[in-house]
Formats: C-alpha cells, sequence, structure tokens
C-alpha cells in the first residue's frame, strides 16, 4: 500500500484516529481504537499539519524551509515515518 | 518511599451490569448489580468531568450491555465534548439501524463488538441468546458501512479455539480494522467455568500458530492483539499495566476500582463516587494504595528484577488462586503456590462439564 505513497499523496488520519494535546501531560498523542501511541517531537512536528489537505510534497516543504534542512533528507526521512504510520492504520493516503 | 501517583490514562464506565446474553466466561461479578442501584445520568456526567480533568484520555463504555440504558447517546457526546476518545464494548444485539444513527451523531469514536464463536450454533449456546448471531452480523455492517473504526472481539474457549483462522477471515470480510483474540480471563464468571472453557495447552499452541500466520497475511489491513490465558505462561501479566497506574474502573452503581474483579478483594472498603471524588479516590483510598507500586511486594517480587515490567502479576488472581491477594501472582514460576497451576491444568476434565451461565441471582431484578 505505502508503495503508492508519492509527493503528491494527499495524507489524512484514519477515521477514528487523531492528534490531541494531552494538557495534563503536556505533549501530543495520537488516540486511536482502545490505544494511545506518543509520537516523538518530529512525528508530532508532521502530524500537525497532516490536515486532509496537504500533500506530502506540501507538507516535507514547510518543515525544510522551517528547520532550514534539505528537502530531500527530510523528504525520506517523512516518507518511511508515514509509511509506518499507515501500516499501524493511523494515516491513510 | 513514596510512590508516585500517575494520572490514569483510561476509564472503564460500566454502566449496567443488565445484558440481554449471559456468556459463562463474563467478566462481572458473580453479584450482579440491580438496575435500582445504577448511577443515573447526571452522576456519569459527573464522573466524566472529573475523569477528563484528572488526565483520563479513552473511556470505554461497558457493561453488561452499555446499549441497556437509553442515556448512552447523551453520554457519548458530553465525552466527545470534553475530547475523550469515545469508545463502546458491546455484544450488538442491540446496535441496529433505529439505535446506531444516534451513537454516530454523538460522535462515538470506536465500536469493538464482541462474538462467542464463528460458528452461529456454538455462539448461540455461549450466549444463550436465539438469533443473536444475525444481529450481530448486522451491527457489524452498519458500523462497517458508516466507515467508523470496528474491532471485533472473540472470546477464545476449549470449544472455539480450533476456529481462530475461520474468525480472522470473517472480521476481515466484515468491514473491522482490529480483531482481538482474546483467551478467556479466569475471574468471575470465567473462574466460575474455568473447567468448561480452559483449552488444552495443544489448542493453545494452535491459537497462536493461527495469529502468526494471519498477521503476516493481513499486515497492513488487520492489526490482531492476542491475549493467552496465563495460566500457561511462565511469568504474570502486568494487570492493568500495575494497580492503580493507568486504569480506572467504574461499576454501574459508582464503585471505583483498580480492575473490573477488584471488588473480590477483602477487608478493604469499596470508595464509590456518590460520596468522594474520584481524583482523591485514585490517590488516597486504600484500594488504591494498599498495592500501588513495589512497597507493598512479597517476596519472590521484591528483590525481582522485573517488580517493575509485571507488577507481580494479578492481585485478583493471586487471592483467587493462592488465598492472598498481597501474594505473587502463582502464574509466576517464582511464586510459592505456582504448583496450584500446575494442578488446575494437569486435572482439567476430559469433557467439559456444562456451563454455569451468567444470571442475576433472583429473576426479579433482572427486569427491565
Amino acid at each position: 500500500m505505502s508503495a503508492d505513497l508519492t509527493d503528491d499523496s494527499v495524507i489524512r488520519f484514519a477515521r477514528g484516529v487523531r492528534l490531541q494535546h494531552d494538557r495534563v501531560r503536556e505533549r501530543w498523542i495520537i488516540q486511536a481504537p482502545e490505544r494511545a501511541f506518543i509520537p516523538d517531537p518530529i512525528a508530532a512536528e508532521v502530524l500537525r499539519l497532516v490536515d486532509g489537505t496537504r500533500t506530502l510534497g506540501q507538507i516535507i516543504a514547510d518543515l525544510a524551509s522551517r528547520f532550514a534542512a534539505p528537502v530531500d533528507v527530510i523528504g525520506r526521512d517523512v516518507h518511511v515515518m508515514v509509511s509506518d504510520l499507515m501500516t499501524r492504520q493511523v494515516l491513510v493516503a | 518511599m513514596t510512590e508516585t501517583i500517575l494520572s490514569p490514562m483510561s476509564l472503564l464506565a460500566e454502566l449496567t451490569h443488565r445484558c440481554p446474553l449471559q456468556c459463562p466466561y463474563c467478566s462481572n461479578p458473580l453479584a450482579l448489580e440491580p438496575r435500582k442501584n445504577e448511577l443515573s445520568t447526571a452522576e456519569w456526567i459527573s464522573v466524566l468531568d472529573q475523569a477528563a480533568e484528572m488526565g483520563v484520555l479513552q473511556v470505554h463504555f461497558s457493561g453488561g450491555e452499555p446499549m441497556s440504558r437509553p442515556d448512552l447517546p447523551a453520554l457519548i457526546r458530553h465525552a466527545v465534548g470534553l475530547g475523550l476518545y469515545t469508545n463502546l464494548i458491546t455484544s450488538g444485539v442491540l446496535l441496529n439501524e433505529k439505535t446506531f444513527p444516534a451513537l454516530v451523531e454523538a460522535g462515538l469514536d470506536h465500536v469493538q463488538l464482541s462474538f462467542q464463536d464463528i460458528d452461529t450454533a456454538n455462539a448461540e449456546h455461549v450466549g444463550g441468546m436465539k438469533g443473536a448471531q444475525a444481529r450481530k452480523i448486522e451491527a457489524a455492517r452498519l458500523v462497517a458501512a458508516d466507515g467508523m473504526p470496528l474491532t471485533l472481539n472473540f472470546v477464545i474457549y476449549r470449544e472455539n479455539a480450533e476456529r481462530v483462522p475461520q474468525m480472522l477471515e470473517a472480521a476481515l470480510q466484515m468491514g473491522a480494522r482490529r480483531v482481538e483474540i482474546a483467551h478467556t480471563q479466569y475471574y468471575g464468571w470465567g473462574l466460575a467455568n474455568r473447567e468448561a472453557l480452559m483449552p488444552t495447552a495443544a489448542q493453545l499452541e494452535q491459537t497462536t500458530e493461527a495469529v502468526e500466520a494471519a498477521r503476516k497475511k493481513y499486515e497492513g489491513r488487520l492489526t490482531i492483539d492476542y491475549v493467552t490465558p496465563d495460566y500457561y505462561a511462565d511469568r504474570p501479566k502486568p494487570c492493568m499495566g500495575g494497580w492503580g497506574r493507568r486504569f480506572i474502573n467504574i461499576s454501574p452503581s459508582g464503585r471505583v476500582l483498580p480492575c473490573h474483579a477488584a471488588e473480590t478483594i477483602p477487608n478493604v472498603a469499596f470508595p464509590d463516587v456518590r460520596h468522594d471524588t474520584l481524583d482523591h479516590i485514585w490517590r488516597e483510598a486504600p484500594l488504591f494504595t494498599m498495592f500501588r507500586g513495589t512497597d507493598w511486594m512479597p517476596q519472590p517480587c521484591r528483590s525481582c528484577d522485573q517488580r517493575e515490567k509485571d507488577w507481580g502479576g494479578c492481585r485478583c488472581q493471586a487471592l483467587a488462586l493462592a488465598g492472598d491477594a498481597a501474594a505473587t501472582d502463582p502464574v509466576c514460576s517464582r511464586a510459592p503456590d505456582h504448583e496450584r497451576i500446575k494442578a488446575v491444568l494437569d486435572t482439567l476434565p476430559a469433557e467439559p462439564p456444562p456451563f454455569r451461565y451468567r444470571r442475576y441471582a433472583r429473576a426479579t431484578d433482572e427486569v427491565g
């Protein structure tokens, strides 16, 4: 499935999954069916840009400019991360 | 040493013990709560407010059959408004095209639907309700058609263990995203029916292999959670992730418990939300502090390198099998009472005895 993932793919959360700020523990969490994941800080930055309208390419460009990092390096990492989260049924493209 | 008190993550709201089914492995206590003792809508709303304030992230509406409560949509809507993740744990027999839209409208996040078996005749024999299977299949269809994530829960026992591959295939066909293949846990009614339900070691091995094969086959399409019967394990399970660490259970009458079987613990008061706040109970009630952390532990737990991994296993199981809730869980091969587990497994009857069905002690309590 993740083989279909390109920079033009529009990424969104699977139904029943969301990113939420946990104000008691002061961290981001992924709420999912009967489990909550804690994204690492980089994953949280990526997931905050997932809104069902942005493409993967737009998300990568945004991160590259904000963190002043090369697009190809960020792009590779984000592709791997998004593929993994698709396998875990957190994201869909 | 003072134990660190974490904020609870998860709340199991047992709205009622009433249920159209009578499964002999039900996790409810043997003494079922009659309807007249159930918390009101306003009392549940206050529980949800307090839970969210304390840091609870997910609320699981359960029972009995939570859909027996007409205020379920209102409670879901309130929980959603608080940012809680809402999960409905249901038998599905009351979930139909008349009742489901109100749950969708309320903002329900997820449904966990239980099946007694994939074989209809045996499923209805175990649940004690004719026609239940067709209703469950229709419930699954409605949830999947809506697009709401669906988990199917299959409880595994001696009579259905061989059908795990068919259960997993059926789950995929029914549009489930997750499946729980959960061996019976031997508390409450499950403990009362242990001789009838306990699988053999060979059956356990077979189900484990079926799950491992299916995980490869369905990767990315179906998440499979697998729960084994801990009688066959060498190390105990980290019950509830540790006593009073992550999990709160509220009984239909508002008792606040560290797990759904905790009402078996003797010589301790059961705190309830009608008389105290949830936060105060969580922090201070003896029922929560008595087994929190590691200070309470006997040997061999106290000096064991696993003590903050398995938290000494399960208190209710220690009570049920060793006669002492403060003992090391007898499942552990290092426990002084480990022989008792072996004795149970070595004396399983060749022919399973008839079930003792989950029922109210007095038929008059059951009406409604």
